[in-house]
């Protein structure tokens, strides 16, 4: 590994180049369109496929094509392009499909604007397109992370051939910090895989059919039984971070930009003499619960988000019945205090 | 193979079908294939071909074979739609791949109304066509029926474009050449081919087989004339 000053946005790119992509489609939108450039030099450079979409609706069925062929593919967007595009994930979804989609969070509702936001953790991980499914959700917090989540994201996908969601937002994205990149050269490897489900020409073998419609009576039911359990095996790859919660009697919870404000704050109230905890889901979906009800046995919470509340939803199911969740957020327009954190600290620990 | 297929008495996507697969055969491209299948009365296409083939969401095939056909530029790409699929909800999609000279072949079946969901306007629904959503017939507040063919037949990307139908045995084998002249136009790499067939819909138009082939031939070759938009090759 060596240390490199990279952008959040050119992150996603060399994370995904590292990560095997072969084919990348996008649609322009602030504030990522510095993916969506860097990879049209990038791939062609790489002799890749590079396409730029006539929108994130066919953006996201490009993917769908791509993800057909049994390639290493990806889309990236922002918040108002991620909503146009839950049709064709649900489609990734139904049709067991493996994709990667990266969303660097911007305000909204409508056009909102082109700050950082935390707007759309209910869409990532409970709502977005129609049906009973979900999203392997990873929630990158520095550019370095944004890198390797990206990198490993491929094998996810395809470990559960689902679509795996990159959570991030315009200020990680838009934000230049040293970051551990690989420093091994980028495989070659043209050849087409076959997995037994990627569609590749019916050439010394049965023909094959990928679908999401099943209208024969119990069929459907089976396809989302599937699913189901794959959402189960899922939960291995849980992933938080945390630090001073052994002996802490109050721990802030937040992912992406306000855990960096949170894992600030967290140091400046131990400074202070608070017992002060930090943790962050590093995997929205799915979400460290059973830690999270660990620790609540000896500890209240504090979530900060820049929303007016998502994913304290999740640590409020999470935790048990007597434990105090605190929640502290400003929407899309504002940035979470980090004087605002410690008065709420200091009244929860008092 | 044995199938009873699931298409309506009269229906055009079989005879369709049948030519489709008929032309597959005779390039030797079966197992080059890789179809994509609309949303829409076809979207069973499958039960009946022998290729790899794939559902896509409703409109969106164009994208997904131009995502397929750069991925695998030796394979055969192809998409199968109506009319509400391509050239209504797909609309975006279809002017974009033709316009991008995607090296895809795109079955176009005009029945000038939404089979599947019982017989709605379609974006071909012609002048005074009766539907279960043009009551009194279409006019001119619910638009005018789109020409999918003049309209891409402008395009700089496309190369082959030709409208037949299936309406009589002499149209049936004009229909079959245009496929073949489409899918050839992919294999020798030349771009975008469409071939659009006027296809019989007896159960939306609320008429018996006999009076849809009469229709196609009166009220619909009117509005689409038939025959060679482009021909680049
Ligand atoms: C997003 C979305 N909107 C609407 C539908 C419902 N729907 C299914 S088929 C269809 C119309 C198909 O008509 P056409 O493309 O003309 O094909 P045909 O059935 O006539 O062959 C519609 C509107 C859908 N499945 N998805």
């Amino acid at each position: 590994m060596t240390k490199k000053l990279l952008k959040g946005n050119y992150a996603v790119v060399e994370g995904a180049l590292q990560g095997g992509i072969d084919a990348y489609f996008g649609y322009p939108i602030t504030p990522q369109n510095e993916i969506t450039e860097y990879m049209s030099q990038r791939m062609r450079a790489e002799d890749r496929v590079f396409l730029q979409a006539e929108s994130e609706l066919a953006a996201i069925n490009m993917v769908f094509g791509a993800a057909l062929t049994g390639k290493r593919t990806m889309t990236t967007s922002s918040s108002p392009g991620i909503s146009l595009m839950q049709e064709g994930i649900s489609y990734l979804a139904g049709c067991e499909l493996p994709a990667v989609i990266v969303n660097v969070q911007r305000g909204g509702p409508g056009l909102g604007n082109i700050d950082g936001a935390q707007g759309d953790y209910f869409q990532s991980v409970k709502g977005g397109g129609h049906g009973d499914y979900r999203l392997l959700t990873l929630a990158p917090s520095s550019v370095g992370e944004t890198y390797s989540m990206c990198r490993d994201s491929f094998d996810l996908a395809f470990k559960y051939r689902c679509p795996v969601l990159i959570l991030t937002d315009g200020v990680i994205g838009q934000m230049i910090e040293p970051a551990e990149v690989d420093d091994t050269p980028l495989k070659k490897d043209k050849k087409v895989k076959d997995y037994g489900w990627n569609l590749t020409g019916c050439l010394g073998r049965e023909r094959r059919v990928v679908r999401s419609l099943y209208m024969k009576e119990g069929a459907l039911e089976k396809l989302n039984l599937r699913l189901a359990e794959r959402y189960e095996a899922m939960k291995k790859e849980t992933d938080w971070e945390e630090s001073d919660t052994e002996d802490a009697s109050l721990i802030l919870v937040g992912y992406g930009t306000s855990a960096r404000i949170n894992y600030d704050a967290a140091r400046r109230a131990r400074e202070k003499g608070m017992k002060v905890g930090y943790f962050r889901p590093k995997t929205l979906y799915p979400f460290p619960s059973e830690r999270l009800k660990e620790l609540s046995g000896k500890a209240n919470f504090l979530v900060v988000e820049m929303s007016m509340g998502q994913m304290v939803e999740d640590v409020r199911l999470a935790v048990s019945k007597d434990t105090h969740v605190e929640f502290y957020g400003r929407p899309a327009g504002g940035i979470p205090e980090t004087d605002k954190i410690l008065e709420i600290c200091k009244k929860m620990t008092a | 193979m044995k199938i009873r297929h699931h298409y309506c008495t009269g229906c055009g996507h079989g005879i369709i079908h049948r030519l489709l697969c008929e032309v597959i055969d005779e390039l030797e491209i079966r197992e080059k294939i890789i179809a994509i299948a609309p949303v829409g009365c076809a979207v069973f296409g499958y039960f009946y071909w022998n290729f790899d083939t794939a559902e896509a969401a409703h409109g969106r095939p164009p994208a997904v074979a131009a995502a397929i056909k750069r991925i695998l530029p030796d394979r055969i790409v192809m998409t199968y739609q109506g009319d509400g699929d391509l050239a209504a909800i797909g609309g975006n999609e279809m002017l974009h791949a033709a316009n991008r000279g995607d090296n895809i072949t795109v079955v176009f079946v005009n029945n000038a109304c939404y089979g599947m969901t019982g017989g709605q306007m379609a974006p071909t629904t012609v002048m005074n066509q009766i539907t279960t959503t043009t009551p009194y017939g279409r006019n001119i507040e619910d638009g005018y029926p789109i020409k999918v063919c003049e309209l891409l037949k402008e395009l700089e990307g496309t190369v082959y474009i030709e409208r037949t139908s299936v309406d009589s045995p002499a149209n049936i084998i004009k229909s079959k050449k245009a496929l073949k002249k489409a899918l050839n136009c992919q294999i020798e790499g030349k771009g975008f081919s469409l071939v659009e067939i006027l296809s019989m819909c007896p159960v939306g138009w609320r008429l018996n087989p006999q009076q849809s082939l009469e229709w196609v031939n009166k009220s619909m070759k009117k509005q689409f004339p038939l025959g060679v938009f482009k021909d680049r090759l």
